[in-house]
């Protein structure tokens, strides 16, 4: 009788699993929920914020500013990934758009009277629109590689990921420039209303892709190319134009974090700025649970999955026992279990063992 | 063979998909030696029984015996090990692999851990001779006609041991000549002592292979029949439910539009056009409300030159008048905003997008000639998408199931529904009864022939001489990649067109 009750409850609750999970969001906010309870384990103040100086701070604001990056660059690489595309060239061009604006900043330290003097070697918007303009460019450059030359998506951008780093460093003539501009700074470290300007940048970011995603036939489109590219071009749609501008919108977001990324360091340094970033983007994606294969994609999924890596990120480097020389290791098994969970084929098979064994016991 | 036992027997199969009961306790028997056809309209569960026979699904309820045992394969591997051979409705072949590597694709033999490419190439020769095909297996596939890629299909699946076959609609992309080829191999596998499934929606075939019918309606079992005990009216009455009479009226070529003034009302007339390889020299014209049909062989140029037509194709020269103005197609979204529409023959790579909605893809072509920015608003894509699930007869749980889940014959119905939407003012339909039912097939004739009368044009495209020339005021009449000549009037005869693809004029 009990075990029946049991298997009425289990169902019951299975069903609105699988109800959750089609909105595609189920898992991602599980996973994250549970990194942050394992936090709260720990340590014990973790869901605390308190106001300093006039600014909100806490481990939870803190992973926040931190994870913009990667969810800016998730989701430019949504889209990507939803055409059935890669872009792992965004890592290079996050590393170009930090040189451009360092560059067109300057790099020299102006000290009058013994006070220092803010002076830019170019207006501060210029350096800006400048840099946006050059990764958005350079996202088109692997488009056209993509749609027109009909290169692979992961070649065509490999091209631009070994590429960019040296055209990184020819900007910045080989060295890290460092910037004393302190306008600049409020970019990627300066806070408004209390809370760090660069999640406002996500959040407006974020706005403008879901009005995209909701209220024009964007995502329909993108979706389309995915699945067929073919049909889609023979419905009247230009497969090859959609290509193209789903890159250039990933060089653009990876433009928006080469500012931040340069802004927040006061330097751009053409070897290690936005280092590997596109394997976290990618991640994200796939832990927001859009299929690399393309078609339905899942924008929220992805910033979630860049909260997750980067909570998961902060989250081993404060557990003690894990050595520092272990950390890639225990992250990259967290996300292949992830991962594993995630995958629906993988799930039937355990819930197949499962059930054999019940019906064994019987 | 009724004291025979039957190598196949299932008994009260039950299968339900969210929102349909797919198969509601049917019944089924295999006999070795002999053809049995599953009978049924769009949707009536023809796939899904097999599909539960060979283990891609699970069935809710009901039993399966095979070869005298009691049975449940996990998965199709399973059941070709087990000798039971399936070319599913939507084969995936790979056009761009050699002929042995499509064969052996998958279970490529092994020498040494290395692949055994001379036992590849040999053995494929073996399986394809035994279908009378003797071919370079060392070739693309793409370089054989679609009739070798349906028999390369079936060699993919038969192996010595098999003793089952399954075709699920094979002959659907086969014209004639090519469905004589395939069903004297069938004669030979049958004579072999091979049980073997046919299901196709032609009723030609039907009477003329088959021992054995089982009919389905609507997931239900009607009953088992002797080919000949059964007569055609008889037939399609257990299929449909109701009386044919009601469906004698067949759709009728409407002749009223078509005026005599060509100035006037031309809506498209090609002069010169060609490209190499492709399409020699053709012109021709349609007029508004006309229906222009293409006759001829697979492979003859029909398909190319509604590509050239539709801007998928680029052609080396030729005008193309809309309306009388010089227009450039150069892309389909260029055709789509001239009011063209173009329905594909192909439909699951060039037609559905199989993982969106019904919905989705009914309203698909529509957005995209309105763009990005003008996304139709929910509601009216329902209104759409509801209208035309209606009077196309789709069967589906509801708008929003992805079109994968459909039945072939209704995935069709949604490509046809997607170019209807567009409201074009002239519609390329190529094959467009492809794997539709005889009762849905007069019912969507019929549809689009109304929007004729409302003064459309339609380019016909399809094998069956037929239905060409029902619904035709003119066909024109292709052989080699090339227009070879017009008939109307009383010439719109099947001999006088048979004739002439034959080369006599
Ligand atoms: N994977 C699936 N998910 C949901 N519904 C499905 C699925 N497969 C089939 N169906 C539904 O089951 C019913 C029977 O489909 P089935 O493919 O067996 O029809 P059929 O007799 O083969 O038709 P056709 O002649 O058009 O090929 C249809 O209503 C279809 O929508
Ligand atoms: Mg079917």
């Amino acid at each position: 009788m009990a075990g029946l009750k049991l298997k009425n409850i289990m169902g019951k609750i299975a069903g609105f699993f699988t109800a959750a999970s089609r909105s595609g969001l189920l898992w991602p906010v599980i996973f994250f929920g549970l990194i942050l309870l394992v936090n709260a384990l720990i340590n014990p103040g973790f869901f605390d914020i308190e106001i300093k100086d006039g600014r909100l701070s806490g481990s939870l604001i803190d992973i926040m500013n931190r994870s913009s990056y990667i969810i800016l660059l998730a989701i430019g690489m949504t889209f990507v990934v939803a055409t059935a595309g890669i872009d792992i060239s965004v890592g290079a061009v996050v590393a170009i758009s930090a040189a451009v604006s360092a560059y067109l900043i300057g790099g020299t330290l102006v000290v009058e009277n013994g006070v220092q003097q803010y002076v830019s070697f170019m207006p501060m918007p210029v350096a800006i629109i400048a840099a946006l303009l050059i990764a958005t460019a350079l996202g088109m450059w692997n488009g056209l590689l993509i749609s027109r030359m009909g290169l692979q998506p992961i070649i065509a951008t490999l091209i631009l990921m070994v590429a960019g780093r040296g055209i990184a460093q020819l900007i910045t003539s080989g060295q890290i420039i460092t910037i004393y501009y302190k306008p600049f700074f409020f970019i990627g470290g300066g806070y408004l209303f209390g809370i760090p300007f660069s999640i406002y940048i996500v959040a407006a970011v974020l706005a403008v892709v879901m009005f995209l995603k909701k209220r024009t036939a964007l995502g329909l489109f993108i979706q389309s190319v995915g699945i067929n590219k073919t049909a889609t071009r023979f419905a009247g749609i230009n497969s090859s134009n959609i290509i193209l501008w789903v890159y250039a919108f990933s060089g653009f977001c990876a433009g928006i974090v080469g500012l931040l990324v340069c802004s927040n360091n006061k330097s751009a340094d053409g070897n290690n700025a936005g280092y590997n970033m596109e394997l976290d983007a990618i991640l994200a994606v796939v832990l927001g649970g859009t299929s690399l294969a393309g078609g339905k994609f899942y924008i929220m999924g992805s910033v979630i999955g860049g909260l997750i890596i980067q909570s998961l990120t902060t989250t081993i480097f404060s557990i003690k026992e894990i050595k520092p020389e272990a950390n890639l290791v225990v992250k990259a098994v967290i996300v292949f279990v992830v991962c594993l969970i995630q995958s629906e084929s993988f799930r039937k098979k355990v819930a197949g063992v499962i059930f054999l064994r019940e019906k064994k016991s019987l | 063979m009724a004291d025979l036992k039957p190598i196949v027997e299932m008994k009260g199969v039950k299968k339900s998909f969210p929102g349909v009961q797919a198969l509601s306790g049917v019944d089924f028997r295999l006999f070795e030696g002999e053809i049995h056809a599953i009978m049924g309209q769009n949707g009536a569960g023809k796939s899904t029984l097999i599909k539960i026979l060979t283990g891609v699904y699970k069935a809710d309820g009901g039993s399966i015996v095979y070869c005298g045992t009691q049975c449940r394969f996990r998965t199709p591997l399973e059941a070709q090990k087990k000798g039971i051979s399936t070319v599913y409705q939507e084969v995936n072949l790979c056009p761009n692999l050699s002929v042995a590597e499509n064969i052996f694709i998958g279970r490529e033999p092994r020498r040494f851990g290395m692949i055994d490419w001379n036992k590849i190439n040999s053995e494929s020769e073996k399986l394809l001779k035994r279908l009378n095909v003797s071919i370079d297996v060392t070739k693309l596939l793409s370089s054989y006609s679609v009739a070798i890629q349906q028999m390369v299909a079936i060699a993919r699946v038969l192996c010595i041991s098999s003793r089952v076959l399954i075709l699920d609609e094979p002959t659907s992309s086969l014209d004639e000549q090519e469905v004589n080829e395939l069903f004297e191999v069938l004669n030979k596998l049958k004579s072999e002592g091979m049980a073997i499934l046919f299901v196709t929606h032609f009723l030609d075939q039907v009477y003329r292979i088959t021992d054995r019918i089982t009919v389905f309606r609507n997931g239900t079992f009607v009953g088992e029949y002797l080919t000949k005990d059964l007569p055609r009216v008889e037939l399609i009455f257990k299929m449909v439910g109701k009386d044919i009479s009601a469906m004698s009226a067949m759709p009728q070529k409407c002749l009223e539009n078509v005026s005599d003034n060509k100035e006037i009302d031309s809506l498209l007339e090609i002069k010169g056009m060609k490209k190499h390889g492709s399409m020699n020299e053709f012109s021709l014209d349609v007029q508004k409300g006309e229906v222009l049909g293409f006759a001829g062989l697979l492979g003859s140029g029909r398909t190319e030159t509604a590509r050239l037509i539709f801007g998928i194709d680029k052609p080396d020269q030729g005008e193309c008048l809309v309306k009388n103005e010089l227009k450039n197609i150069s892309s389909p979204s260029d055709a789509i905003e001239l009011g063209l529409a173009f329905c594909p023959e192909d439909r699951k790579t060039e037609g559905i997008i199989d993982e969106l909605s019904v919905r989705e893809n009914i309203i698909l072509a529509l957005q995209g000639s309105l763009g990005i920015m003008k996304y139709l608003p929910r509601k009216k894509q329902d209104k759409i998408a509801d209208e035309y699930i209606k009077a196309l007869g789709i069967k589906t749980a509801d708008a929003e199931c992805e079109v994968r889940t459909l039945s072939g014959g209704n995935q069709q119905k949604v490509l046809l529904a997607r170019w209807l939407a567009t409201k074009p003012s002239l519609l390329i339909l190529d094959e467009p009864t492809r794997g539709i039912d005889v009762g849905a097939k007069f019912e969507i004739q019929e549809f689009v022939m109304s929007h004729c009368k409302e003064g459309m044009s339609i380019i016909f495209i399809s094998s069956e001489l037929e239905e060409v020339i029902r619904v035709s005021s003119r066909v024109a009449v292709f052989r080699d990649r090339q227009k070879i000549s017009e008939l109307s009037g009383n010439d719109l005869k099947e001999e006088k067109i048979m004739h002439t693809i034959a080369g006599g004029q």
